[in-house]
């Protein structure tokens, strides 16, 4: 088993791919947790701790959740809004939870405005520019989810959690498998259970996203 | 893609960014008689781009994308060079080619899409600059031709290699001098209209794009002909002001300039016999529709 862990940067400016430092995917109920492979269970409360004590939580729904391509992704668009609802009724007064979509994957120039969107070729500038210090990408492809989270443990302090329709990410530091729309409910559920037994970073000179 | 997929999800409606509400709301996507004219009433396939201000390239774009007769179903195939800075900002698919290869790939594309989608019209256009469909693309553009491809090429003409510097290019006219060719061009402008046409083209046209109702006529024309007969082309002058010394405001005088009968933007068209039957069954249809809608129209008010 590999000693490297997948922990918040900034790691430095081309972080290595974590599956070349020798972290694998978790099977199927299994999740992994900085790198090791945990049951989903743990993962749960991890990832709805940890949304619960950032200061800005923000949710990534990317392109397969945010046009009804079917039914199943407007199911899951629903979820995601619950989820982002419970959330928003968890927090303490202070802590700012978001919602960022991530319409596309065109390389935007000049640049895109960072309060509305975030892109994966620079998600760097939304992270820093809204102080993002905890982020839950769901619904993005894989290999643009991929770039993302290694750009943003590259250049940035934030917490990166990925609720991943396939096998999983190694580049985060949290990653669920198999994501539907139970998984999400669930993961909502916890934060909900949760509420009011995590003490948020509020009081931490140095919170929010670093470069 | 169907245009019926093109909706974005209920509960993730208000946070998309304004312009792809607009895309969804207001895009002339699936609309039957598209055109030119639905620029400034409708939400444009182009939301911004990179070129510089007074391009001709970005008001032939505009106009392309607008005339597309089936925009959601079409992919477009772009190369290196101007072109590439603004894809990135077009709502129709599209790929990036290596420098030339486009055809190539626009041909394995458009075989693909035959086979995966049987049932459905899928277009593929190449929009591509001088450099990449004449010098260094030649043979691939070429041999997509002769293997009766059906697929458009557009090639904006811009007569040099113009965001590397102003290099030479086989479209240049004989005695050009520009900026990293100083020694001025020693021979002919490239007849490529004329190569397309003994290549196999069924249609072929060669004009500048100063007139949006004429390159909505050609765009849709060459897209029907390609669908259903074989290759087709178009060489659009697209001057690139900044290498010529023009200012802005002198791009669409340029293009008129050169298409004075004498010049060598004059408007010329190639039509073949299967494809001047197919564009008469077409304007056929067309007038048809039109009574129709006129009739039901008329109907409506009565």
């Amino acid at each position: 088993m590999s000693d490297y862990r997948v922990l918040p940067g900034p790691e430095h400016f081309l972080p290595p791919a974590a599956a070349s430092m020798g972290i694998r995917l978790p099977n199927p109920g299994e999740a992994h947790i900085n790198g090791v492979i945990a049951p989903e269970e743990k993962a749960y409360e991890e990832a709805a701790r940890q949304l619960l004590m950032a200061r800005v939580p923000t949710i990534f729904p990317g392109p397969l959740v945010l046009w009804a391509w079917n039914e199943k992704a407007a199911k899951k668009a629903t979820a995601i809004r619950h989820l982002f609802n419970t959330l928003k009724e968890c927090v303490q007064t202070g802590q700012k939870p978001m919602l960022i979509p991530m319409p596309d994957y065109r390389p935007k120039y000049p640049k895109i405005n960072p309060e509305v969107e975030i892109n994966p070729n620079h998600p760097n500038l939304t992270i820093w520019h809204n102080k993002i210090d905890c982020c839950i990408f769901v619904g993005v492809h894989c290999h643009q989810a991929n770039l993302s989270l290694k750009i943003i443990r590259g250049g940035t302090s934030c917490y990166t959690i990925a609720m991943c329709a396939q096998a999983g990410h190694e580049d985060a530091m949290l990653s669920f498998r198999d994501a539907s729309v139970d998984k999400i409910m669930r993961l909502a559920e916890t934060v909900k259970r949760l509420k009011g037994t995590v003490q948020p970073r509020l009081s931490t000179a140095k919170s929010g996203a670093s470069n | 893609m169907s245009k019926e997929r093109i909706q974005i999800s209920e509960d993730l409606y208000d946070i998309m960014p304004s312009d792809y509400q607009d895309l969804v709301k207001n895009a002339t996507y699936g609309k039957e008689d598209r055109g030119w004219k639905d620029i400034g009433t409708s939400k444009e396939l182009i939301e911004q781009h990179s070129l510089c201000a007074g391009c001709p390239e970005s008001m032939a774009f505009r106009y392309i994308l607008a005339s597309l007769p089936n925009p959601e179903d079409t992919v477009m195939v772009g190369s290196t060079g101007c072109t590439s800075l603004v894809f990135p900002m077009v709502a129709v698919h599209n790929i990036h080619s290596l420098f030339g290869n486009q055809n190539a790939i626009a041909s394995g594309l458009k075989r693909a899409l035959s086979v995966r989608f049987p049932d459905r019209v899928k277009d593929v256009v190449v929009l591509a600059g001088d450099g990449a469909t004449v010098d260094i693309g030649l043979d691939m553009t070429l041999q997509a031709w002769f293997r009766q491809e059906k697929f458009t090429t557009i090639c904006f003409d811009n007569e040099l290699y113009a965001n590397t510097g102003g290099q030479e290019s086989g479209l240049m006219q004989k005695g050009f001098v520009a900026k990293m060719a100083p020694v001025g061009k020693l021979f002919d402008k490239v007849r490529l209209p004329e190569i397309a046409r003994e290549s196999g083209c069924h249609y072929v046209v060669n004009c500048t794009v100063s007139k949006p109702s004429l390159v909505e006529k050609v765009i849709r024309n060459a897209v029907h002909i390609a669908r259903e007969i074989g290759p087709t082309y178009l060489q659009l002058y697209t001057p690139c002001i900044l290498e010529i010394g023009k200012n802005s405001m002198e791009g669409l005088q340029e293009m008129r300039d050169s298409e004075k009968p004498a010049e060598r933007f004059a408007y010329k068209e190639y039509v073949s016999e299967p494809a001047k039957q197919l564009l008469a069954e077409l304007a056929a249809k067309d007038k048809e529709r039109k009574a129709a809608a006129k009739q039901l129209a008329g109907q409506a008010s009565a």
